[in-house]
């Protein structure tokens, strides 16, 4: 009975990542009470991310950040506040910008991502990583792929006409002044400070496309 | 973040039975809120319910006149609807003074109602807080004060009710549709939706365990003037100190609640015939029963001033 007891939390101990509670019960004298642990369930998860199908199978805690970082090694992306308070985990999924951190992988299944690699490469940059690199959008980096993510989707925000808190008349189609892109970009923080020389890099490119 | 189970419900009432039938399972909008205090151990659900199934994202005309906004139409999607922009102005104006575009592209209506208090306390699981553990005590109460609230506390809870699109839909009498596990529907006037602490701080709102939100329905537009006018320790992505939800008609005449002030979207109708008369009069009726702390005293001549502003910027 004992052992049979043993044997349960021993093989969910092998499925579990909460191998200290195992342990724990298995070192105690009433074996027999101690409750089984639960083995941590997972989902498979099938998304596109940078045109690329992939299917994962996943622990529900993992945030969409986790799994783009830690599963498929898509690094670009960074991991910040972890808390929706700084933007560096800014990816477009389905056409919008949202924060990977405050959201479920799970609650992506058939969505599509694209994170700063499937924007552009070292040899084809998307125009927007051209100009902030005209325009020295960036000091230590870290801040980078988040804020070029955002400032892709803020221009194409505009383009479609979602209202923003800069602007005066919600009935007029928003235009891409500083005024508007600094208000739209304000959930990306960047700690060396190069808002100015970003604010350039999204008028660049802008300018360019009206 | 502890351990949980997941699913996604296919229907509102197949959702509400299955969070009505376990003590430990919640609904899942955007996951903006829920995430982020499931990550800091302040909730510990054991499995989530994912409601972005259930096609309540649409916004739709109403019989009498309104419109029905389905409870996971995005931010985003709701500030940016036509009719929203042209006839509710103060909500689009609202939801766009909260967040950053990438959390109002994620949240949902149902749960930017629903969004939890921003209490520093509330947030340090080290401290006593009778909203998150009720019966251990309020570290708020004698502790730092600024952000809470100025009226309608208790001995129990001074915290605030932190945002901004409720505050609108509080000026525009809003409802909040539900449906049980039972399959029976409530209609909720906003004005009763968010509760005030009492002796049971750790309810929010009038919902009961299992209850979903399916949509808010607003009535046929009142015309005026719209403003949202928010105050804030930085210019845009922080939560409102004070704010404003104001509809002013032509004569001098209109409504007017207040954010940052209270457990709930403070609004007090029978203060609104001094709105002619202006901002000191109405503000000094709204903030008459006003129990603040010293350090967020400030908060009552900062709401009038607001206030103040909001009328001047509209005179014609
Ligand atoms: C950094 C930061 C800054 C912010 N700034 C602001 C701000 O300035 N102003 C502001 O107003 N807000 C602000 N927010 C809060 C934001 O608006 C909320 O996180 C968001 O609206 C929550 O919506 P959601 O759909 O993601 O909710 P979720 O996190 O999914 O859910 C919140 C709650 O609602 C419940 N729920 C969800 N859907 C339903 C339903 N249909 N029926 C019943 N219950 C349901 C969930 O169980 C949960 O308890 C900020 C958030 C962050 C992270
Ligand atoms: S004010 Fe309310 S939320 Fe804040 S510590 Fe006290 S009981 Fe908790």
């Amino acid at each position: 009975m004992g052992s049979e007891t043993f044997q349960l939390s021993r093989r969910e101990m092998l499925m579990s990542s909460a191998t200290t509670a195992a342990v724990s019960s298995f070192a105690s004298e009433t074996a027999e009470a101690a409750p089984p642990v639960k083995a941590v369930p997972t989902y498979k998860v099938a998304m596109t991310v940078n045109g690329a199908s992939q299917t994962l199978t996943l622990d529900p805690r993992t945030t969409l950040l986790d799994a783009l970082r830690e599963h498929l090694h898509l690094t670009g992306t960074k991991k910040g506040c972890d808390h929706g308070q700084c933007g560096a985990c800014t990816v477009i999924v389905n056409g919008e910008r949202i924060n990977a951190c405050l959201s479920l992988a799970v609650q992506h299944q058939g969505d599509a991502v694209t994170t700063i690699e499937g924007l552009g490469t070292p040899e084809r940059l998307h125009p927007m990583q051209a100009a902030f690199v005209k325009h020295d959008g960036y000091q230590c980096g870290y801040c980078t792929p988040g804020q070029i993510c955002s400032a892709v989707s803020v221009l194409e925000e505009i383009k479609r006409g979602i209202p923003s808190h800069a602007q005066a008349d919600l009935m007029a189609a928003p235009k891409p002044t500083g005024a508007e892109m600094r208000e739209r970009m304000s959930g990306n923080i960047c700690r060396c400070g190069a808002y100015s020389n970003i604010v350039d890099a999204m008028a660049d490119v802008a300018g360019a496309r009206a | 973040m502890k351990s949980f189970t997941y699913e996604r419900a296919t229907t509102p009432a197949d959702a509400a039975g299955i969070v009505a039938s376990n003590p430990g399972a919640r609904f899942l909008g955007g996951g903006t809120n829920l995430l982020d205090l499931m990550k800091l151990e302040i909730e510990t659900p054991t499995h989530l319910v994912d409601v972005q199934d259930l096609k309540l994202d649409r916004i739709e005309p109403t019989e009498a006149g309104g419109l029905r906004i389905g409870a996971f139409v995005t931010n985003t999607a709701l500030a940016s609807d036509e009719r929203v922009r042209r006839d509710y102005g103060v909500l689009s104006r609202a939801i766009v003074a909260g967040a950053s575009g990438q959390l109002r592209n994620k949240a949902t209506t149902a749960g930017n109602l629903l969004q939890r208090t921003r209490c520093p306390y509330f947030y340090d699981t080290n401290q006593p807080c009778n909203k998150r553990k009720p019966g251990s005590g309020c570290a708020a109460i004698g502790g730092y004060s600024r952000q809470l609230a100025v009226i309608g506390s208790s001995d129990a809870c001074i915290a605030t009710y932190p945002g901004d699109m409720a505050v609108a839909m509080r000026v525009l009498d809003a409802t909040v549709e539900t449906v049980r596990a039972d399959g029976k529907t409530r209609s909720i006037p906003i004005g009763s939706f968010h509760t005030l602490p009492g002796d049971t701080p750790e309810r929010d709102n009038a919902l009961d365990h299992g209850e979903l939100i399916t949509a808010v329905t607003l009535p046929r537009p009142v015309g005026g003037t719209h403003v949202y006018r928010k105050v804030r320790d930085r210019a845009s992505y922080a939560f409102a100190l004070v704010s404003v939800a104001a509809i002013v008609q032509r004569d001098g005449s209109g409504r007017a609640a207040f954010g940052g002030v209270a457990h709930r979207p403070w609004r007090v109708e029978a203060a609104e015939a001094a709105m002619p008369r202006g901002a000191v009069e109405m503000s000094n009726a709204v903030f008459a029963d006003a129990r603040p702390t010293d350090d967020n005293a400030f908060k009552i001549p900062l709401a009038t001033r607001t206030l103040a502003a909001v009328l001047a910027e509209v005179k014609p």
